[in-house]
């Protein structure tokens, strides 16, 4: 336990640091580093032929959406011509149709599942050009969104900051050098980088082992700084390559972890901005406190039910003292494998650095559950703006228990809001749970279940939910190289990312067009503990209220089978 | 109408803009910088014996002579196969398909991992005599996330000791202190587990058996 607790001590003054330059960058305020990035945005406006000019709410999303279109009809494009292409050491072939569809989408969309083993299905120029490239630019897709959409909060016009300038900015001032430094440090752990064919060598039992190569530390610090979460190898963080050691292991979970709590201190920066200077606002502190109780949650049920084993290796007669075992690397242990597990689920990466399908079936329920929740932090920048649907959400229920009328931030919520508010919160179990029912109900869909029992439901739904979440993560026993799970769950990725964005877009900008009112005695205040406790309430009952039979039948069906038979 | 071409227009050529600072100079210079300082560890930590590239220092490798340790169990064998298993069989099919990653993805529940690790077992004890079924740490009977995992427990290697003294030909006390020397402890004595590496173990043994 206690390697746990010093790593979330080391994550929160780090948060803390990086909120406070997250939010000078939104802002843009000055910090030490302009002389040299304010060189190198001008060139790329310069090249690109950007004007710095303020969109509205409807431009922005219609900018972003039109720019990520390009970005998946190029990358697409490269994928099926990947092996006539440039840097491709290892002769790796075309992609099929289908499955470059879904990469695509994946990637894109920050989700990052993949159907593919990159030792295999990857030529390096595409691991580069495509997979590093969307790395980037989905992560500050997501970001600019979740900029847009906090500035529209505290704003009192809906014409302000423009995409590609936001887009460039978080990628130079923010992802781009703390993935060079990371990628670096996890050369030095080992992880390779270079350019040279996979190499075969003599065993000294005089057999022969592969041993596959690549530009591995550069994707390996995007993926999770980005919390994008797609390995470069089949087996993601769990290859010693990709993870080589708990040091490196250490800091992947931080780097996941940075990003999307930054954005909460950052948020609340901008609320507190006008009052006076703060180490971190009131208002983000009780978000991000709701936020941190789900995620503890998580993380401790996790950390037990591993800890406890399987009990069906217990009846065989050996021993199991570290815990459940299979589908985990020795180096990391029990420990760091649950916090790595809930970390990845929770900030919405998707890298692995144990195998999700053989985890216990508690355990695995959290890595589920945090993904159909969808607001424990959740990815860079959408994390954010779905857990403030809950927050005004929230409000509204508290509001008419009470009988006042919803305000947040000195905006009035009212009927339209809640409409698109409600539709937005429904979307995510909608598409996770219709989509599941359309997978067990087809023979298509049921031929990609490898595992007998309530435990084949459990590997649909958890496809679907890291899909809606674009997390990425998977039950990776599921076959799902096939032509309905590549298209079904790319469609699940695109809707739960495209309109969510849309629909969140929406209301802040209905909210940036309201009059400001002052609060008064009467206000409820949502920047207390009550607030947080009322929220984490919320939140919990809204996913146990939809989720909760799909879960019966999956996990905790095979919990009770598997303990009590 | 004007609108929509000039965002069309801004859009595409930031794409290549991007294309080029994120998917080459940054790869590109991440390489450089790499191979400058930690040419050992960006060409893959290779260990050499006697001038040749045995394997990588952080890859496990599947060993199945008696006078090595084993690791453990691996879904894709390590990606270590001989000439024999890259022919293809009457149905077309190699029993090596390939560097590939990963593990079985059987779940607790599911009966095969029973049948497989009883099996294993059986062989297990069968080949080590005088271990005890209770002392066989479940590590060295699961499959690793990656199936390239370099590390066994400590205990998982002590049981193994007699078995590799008496194949060898070392002494007991020679291969206890193999076990020692290649078993890396805990970061800062807290952070993972403590580990033997299997493949380095072996090279010592290996390098020891050549010597006498």
């Amino acid at each position: 336990m206690w390697q746990i607790a010093i790593i979330l001590a080391i994550y929160l003054p780090l948060v803390i640091l990086a909120g406070h330059y997250l939010f000078r960058v939104t802002m843009n305020e000055n910090t030490w580093l302009d002389p040299v990035f304010d060189k190198i945005d001008g060139i790329i406006y310069r090249v690109s032929g950007i004007k710095q000019v303020d969109m509205t709410g409807k431009q922005y999303v219609f900018t972003l959406i039109l720019s990520n279109a390009f970005m998946v009809f190029i990358g697409y494009l490269l994928l099926r011509i990947q092996s006539a292409l440039f840097l491709n050491p290892n002769g790796i072939d075309n992609m099929e149709a289908t499955l470059s569809f879904n990469t695509i989408i994946s990637f894109m969309t920050n989700t990052n599942l993949q159907h593919y083993s990159g030792e295999s299905g990857l030529s390096y120029m595409s691991q580069m050009l495509i997979i590093i490239f969307m790395m980037f630019t989905s992560a500050a897709t997501g970001y600019a969104a979740c900029m847009a959409f906090c500035r529209r909060l505290v704003a009192k016009t809906d014409t302000l900051g423009n995409f590609f300038v936001d887009l460039v900015r978080i990628i130079t001032r923010v992802l781009m050098p703390i993935s060079f430094v990371v990628a670096i440090i996890l050369v030095a752990q080992g992880s390779p980088q270079t350019f040279s064919a996979n190499k075969t060598v003599e065993t000294i039992e005089g057999k022969m082992q592969d041993i596959a190569l690549g530009p591995v530390a550069s994707l390996e610090s995007i993926k999770h700084i980005g919390t994008n979460g797609g390995g470069f190898y089949g087996a993601n963080s769990t290859t010693p390559f990709e993870n080589p050691t708990v040091f490196s292991n250490i800091i992947e979970i931080l780097s996941m972890m940075l990003l999307p709590g930054a954005c909460v201190v950052a948020f609340s920066l901008m609320v507190a901005h006008r009052r006076k200077k703060t180490i971190f606002g009131k208002q983000g502190l009780a978000i991000f406190t709701a936020m941190g109780v789900l995620f503890l949650i998580g993380l401790v049920t996790v950390t037990v039910a591993e800890r406890a084993g399987n009990p069906l290796i217990s009846n065989l007669g050996i021993t199991q003292e570290l815990g459940s075992m299979e589908g985990k690397e020795m180096r990391f242990g029990v420990e760091q494998s649950a916090l790595f597990t809930a970390v990845t689920t929770a900030f919405t990466t998707g890298s692995v650095n144990n195998m999700h399908d053989t985890l216990t079936p508690i355990g695995g329920l959290v890595p589920m559950f945090n993904m159909m929740l969808n607001v424990v932090f959740g990815g860079k920048g959408v994390g954010l703006m779905n857990m403030m649907m809950y927050v005004l959400l929230t409000i509204f229920i508290a509001c008419l228990m009470i009988g006042r009328t919803p305000q947040f931030l000195g905006k009035k919520i009212e009927e339209k809001e809640m409409k698109l508010i409600a539709l937005c919160i429904l979307i995510h179990p909608a598409i996770i749970l219709l989509f599941s029912a359309l997978a067990v109900a087809t023979t298509a869909g049921v031929a990609g279940i490898t595992n007998p029992g309530a435990h084949g439901l459990s590997q649909v739904l958890y496809e679907y939910a890291s899909s809606s979440a674009n997390n990425g993560s998977g039950f990776e026993g599921l076959a799902d190289n096939s032509t309905f799970w590549n298209v079904t769950t790319g469609l699940a990725m695109f809707f739960g990312r495209y309109v969510t964005i849309i629909l969140q877009l929406a209301i802040a900008s209905l909210l940036a067009k309201k009059i400001w009112y002052s609060d008064t005695v009467g206000t409820l205040k949502t920047d207390n503990a009550m607030f947080t406790t009322l929220l984490v309430a919320i939140v919990l009952l809204i996913g146990a209220l939809t989720f909760l039979p799909a879960l019966s039948l999956g996990p905790i069906t095979e919990h009770l089978k598997i303990y009590y038979r | 109408m004007k609108g929509f071409f000039e965002s069309s227009k801004q859009a595409l050529l930031l794409t290549l803009t991007m294309f080029v600072i994120c998917g080459v100079i940054y790869p590109f210079a991440v390489t450089g910088v790499a191979q400058a300082f930690f040419k050992y560890e960006a060409n893959g930590s290779l260990i050499e014996v006697d001038g040749k590239d045995v394997g990588s220092e952080l890859l496990g490798q599947s060993f199945t002579s008696p006078q090595y340790f084993w690791g453990r169990v691996s879904a894709v064998n390590y990606n270590v196969y001989s000439q024999e298993d890259t022919m293809p069989d009457e149905n077309g099919d190699t029993a090596y398909g390939g560097v590939s990653s990963g593990t079985f993805n059987y779940a607790p529940s599911n009966p095969e991992l029973i049948t497989r690790i009883e099996s294993n077992i059986d062989t297990f004890l069968q080949d080590n005599l005088g271990v005890k079924r209770e002392q066989i740490p479940a590590d060295l009977m699961t499959a690793s996330g990656s199936g390239l995992d370099p590390h066994i427990s400590v205990n998982a290697a002590f049981i193994q000791v007699e078995r590799v003294a008496k194949a060898s030909g070392l002494s007991v006390k020679e291969v206890d202190a193999i076990v020692k020397a290649n078993t890396e402890d805990r970061l800062f004595g807290l952070f993972g587990e403590n580990t033997v590496n299997v493949l380095s173990a072996n090279i010592d043994i290996y390098k020891k058996m050549n010597a006498q």
